[in-house]
């Protein structure tokens, strides 16, 4: 297993080298100057541009900017954003929360529905049921997020008034929040109908977010379990009279587990994506909607560093996912000796 | 034990205190954005500065809210020299400094905080300048330093300016965002501390409401500031509720959890009007929308040729199609909302014919190539400049002129066209302090020619003598009479094709009273009450 995770660990170094350049490379190719911008219509007299260009280093040479930020990457200093002037950890510290909280209780909720959807669609295969869900879920993986989130807000929030429209909590209450998980915040708040405000808030982002995984997923688990369902195996576990449930969730599941956890692996770097979308509508305040705003006010360092940091986190989860494997199937941790 | 008994006091004390914010007026307003900080003086958007100037800070002098009109602020007074190079402020006496969680003032405004505030933008020694990189893009852009030669400390209530030349509009700055008034207390306590970042992230200022809390991108809190000099506010709580995407917000309005909400989508406008319980006030925005013709290229070098095509754009299609009917068509470089706004001007009316018999007059009467820049982004005075590119292309191609539509990235654009590299440039501008100086000599001056904000590239010995009497003089009906001929000078010269002022809409929950629209674009809260 150690030296499973250990080559797992030399992999990343070229991974590394290969997602500071493209961070690095993204934010430059854009057209366009942070100080231009800054500056908008009013613009700037030509000896004080000049003066924020070296300031802020802008007139080296890129290879030159691009060491120098490696550098400072190396010491663990992500820089500091040219427009609020916080340093990107923080930032990204204080947002990332948030985004977990929404990307948990998303995955959550397309786990909760897509997985046993998926398996009742095996077992039934070719009935009624098996075509509406498969109908639904392909609905489900074509909709547009945007769209699909106005119609959430427009119908719960508006015409039936069940679900507040937008943020985290309501604007009645404002508390610290040390853990910037606002379930857990609202509690220790001690404030009366907190929480209930934070779950209501909850709810349709999660729902939003969650669709595309969950049609994802109702179709990745079905097609693994169709698959392990007509394995030798399996016929001879029903004819030694084992009964049906025993048979699909016991021997066919847990050997259609790879393909679903391998999806549920992938589905996070589409999750913190979607959030992108999800956090902007619902005006949600996570990392991905803190990214758009700094690509749209080449804020450099917020969005080489918001990069780095994401592209960590798919990083980390996918190598959780790989020692999963491991544990699920005890094979693959037999070949990584 | 200990810790179950500090739970609970815990615990009684949040219940005791969503008590009180249950009961007190807590008025929502559903934000745009997230302000960039809450240091006015370190950006230029409406947004930070509805977050801070706006809300939180006092200049020496303010706008009366819903006018350009300048009132006294921490200043209650103010005079100017005779050769108008010195402009003294007599301070207010009693102005305090907000107390919060971290800053308790141990002193009433005096002329140090003046001073510091101002110096701190200018003075390449000073923590707070090192700390930006010197990037206060307002003072920079309005050249203020060199306009100050020196600011005196006169006693402890009076502070002078001393300026470089005359500049009439110095007061109307004075009462911008970018003047905001600090504490200079408060900006050494930090400094000694090394948390100089907190200037911009615990605001501590004079003004109506005093600073909560914020929650990036999520929720800004104020308070009523009990201790203001001014009238206090009605409301005990202000809650800025960041809602980025209209349609959202527009949601949210119909569901009652906020009150007011600032930029609503043109299209939504019918139905918020008829949405019970929210209203929607309108007014003209200080902005114009034009088309700038590049005065040192060959073709527009001739003032026939810039009329011509003058002639040939049919504003009230643009009006219809890009502002959906809700603008005023603009005849004048200046908003009628501004102060010496020439009623008495003729705008060059759509009319083919003549444009064709003005081209041919030019010898130009098979038309020739040029291109028209549009700007890749909404903007207040241009909903839509893409669309109204296209349009004013179709218009030209009626009298033989071939126009090629051009864009850029914004940034690029902007720097595009301050370089002068296009024939035809859409641009605009929402202005800072209702003086017409702050259009006119920004866009149309000689200087501007060099500094880029004039794109058409033009400089007139008769507009800018105009502009400088305006300038030297504190005399409004001397400025008034200059700036009136100035606008007959550059409705015949033609540099631009003005099109349109856009309007500003506010949707607003009827509960809400005393809410005024802003003519300089601001969002203000403190003469507002709740039913």
């Amino acid at each position: 297993m150690f030296s499973f995770l250990f080559r797992r660990m030399l992999v990343l170094i070229p991974t590394y080298i290969g997602i500071t350049l493209i961070a690095f490379a993204f934010i430059h190719v854009i057209p366009g100057d942070p100080i231009l911008v800054m500056a908008g219509e009013r613009g700037l007299p030509p000896e004080k541009y000049a003066e924020l260009m070296h300031a802020f280093g802008f007139d080296q040479p890129l290879w030159k900017q691009y060491l120098d930020y490696v550098g400072q990457l190396l010491q663990g200093n992500f820089g500091v954003s040219f427009v609020t002037g916080r340093p990107v950890l923080d930032e990204f510290f204080e947002l990332f929360p948030a985004t977990v909280e929404l990307a948990f209780f998303a995955l959550f909720f397309a786990l909760l529905i897509g997985i046993p959807a998926g398996i009742i669609a095996a077992v039934k295969r070719g009935t009624f049921f098996d075509h509406s869900l498969m109908t639904i879920s392909l609905t489900g993986f074509s909709m547009p997020l945007f769209w699909w989130a106005l119609l959430l807000i427009v119908f719960f929030s508006g015409y039936l008034g069940w679900t507040p429209v937008s943020g985290r909590m309501s604007a009645l209450y404002f508390f610290e929040t040390p853990t910037g998980f606002m379930l857990i915040d609202s509690l220790l708040s001690g404030e009366e109908g907190a929480f209930k405000s934070a779950v209501m808030h909850l709810i349709l982002p999660a729902v939003a977010l969650g669709t595309i995984p969950m049609a994802t997923f109702a179709r990745q688990s079905r097609s693994a379990m169709l698959e392990t369902l007509n394995e030798d195996f399996i016929k001879t576990a029903r004819a030694k009279g084992l009964s049906p449930f025993r048979v699909t969730i016991v021997h066919a599941f847990r050997n259609a587990l790879i393909p679903i956890v391998t999806v549920i692996g992938l589905s996070v770097g589409v999750l913190l994506g979607g959030a992108i979308l999800t956090e902007t509508i619902f005006s949600w305040p996570g990392i991905g909607k803190w990214m758009v705003d700094s690509i749209f006010r080449r804020d450099y360092p917020v969005v080489q560093g918001g990069l780095i940091l994401i592209a960590t986190i798919v990083i980390i989860v996918n190598l959780i996912v790989d020692v999963l494997y491991g544990i699920i199937d005890p094979r693959i941790r037999r070949q990584g000796h | 034990m200990k810790k179950s008994i500090l739970a609970a006091a815990v615990l009684a004390g949040g219940m005791i205190m969503s008590g009180q914010v249950l009961a007190a007026k807590t008025l929502v307003y559903c934000s745009e954005g997230s302000p960039e900080g809450f240091d006015a003086a370190l950006f230029t958007s409406g947004t930070s500065f509805d977050a801070s100037a706006n809300t939180m800070f006092d200049g020496l002098v303010n706008f009366k809210t819903g006018t350009t009109e300048v009132l006294p602020g921490v200043a209650e007074s103010w005079s100017v020299s005779e050769d108008g190079k010195e402009l003294t402020f007599k301070l207010r006496a009693g102005v305090k400094f907000h107390s919060t969680k971290n800053f308790t003032p141990t002193r009433d405004l005096n002329a140090d905080d003046v001073i510091f505030s101002f110096n701190r933008q200018m003075d390449k020694e000073d923590p707070y300048f090192k700390l930006v990189n010197g990037k206060f893009p307002y003072f920079n852009a309005m050249d203020m330093a060199k306009l100050i030669v020196d600011i005196v400390r006169v006693d402890d209530m009076t502070v002078k300016f001393v300026l470089d030349h005359p500049e009439a509009p110095i007061v109307s700055n004075m009462a911008m965002a970018f003047a905001s008034i600090q504490s200079a207390e408060y900006a050494a306590q930090l400094h000694k501390a090394g948390k100089e970042t907190d200037l911009n992230q615990k605001p501590v200022g004079t003004g109506p409401f005093k600073f909560v809390g914020y929650k990036k991108d999520s929720v800004i809190r104020y308070a009523k500031n009990d201790a203001y000099w001014g009238e206090k506010p009605a409301i005990d709580n202000l809650v800025f509720s960041i809602t980025t995407d209209a349609s959202v917000r527009f949601q949210k309005m119909k569901a009652g959890e906020c009150h007011v909400m600032p930029y609503p989508n043109p299209a939504d406008i019918a139905e918020i009007r008829k949405t019970d319980g929210i209203s929607v006030m309108q007014q003209e925005g200080l902005n114009v929308g034009y088309l700038a013709y590049n005065t040192e290229k060959e073709n527009f070098k001739d003032v026939k040729v810039r009329k011509a095509l003058n002639y040939a754009i049919n504003k009230e299609a643009i009006k219809q199609v890009v502002f959906d009917g809700e603008a005023t068509i603009a005849k004048n470089p200046i908003p009628p909302t501004i102060w010496s706004y020439d009623e008495s001007t003729v705008d060059d009316s759509y009319d083919v014919e003549k444009a064709k018999a003005l081209l041919k007059e030019a010898g130009l009467e098979n038309g020739f190539k040029t291109n028209i820049w549009a700007m890749p982004v909404q903007r207040p005075y241009n909903p839509d400049a893409k669309k109204m590119a296209e349009l004013i292309q179709a218009d030209w191609a009626k009298v033989g002129v071939e126009a090629e539509i051009v864009t850029f990235e914004w940034g690029e654009y902007l720097k595009r066209s301050k370089a002068g590299e296009h024939d035809t440039v859409l641009l605009g501008w929402t202005g800072d302090n209702g003086d017409p100086d702050n259009f006119l000599r920004v866009l149309l001056g000689c200087k501007s020619k060099i500094n880029g904000t004039n794109r058409a590239r033009w400089c007139n010995e008769d507009f800018e003598k105009e502009l400088q009497a305006a300038l030297l003089s504190t005399d409004p009906a001397v400025r008034t009479k200059a700036y009136k001929n100035a606008q007959k000078i550059f409705k015949e010269q033609a540099p631009w094709a003005t099109i349109a002022h856009s309007t500003v809409f506010m949707p607003i929950s009827d509960k809400v009273t005393g809410y005024k629209i802003d003519p300089l674009g601001g969002h203000f809260f403190h003469n507002v009450d709740l039913k």
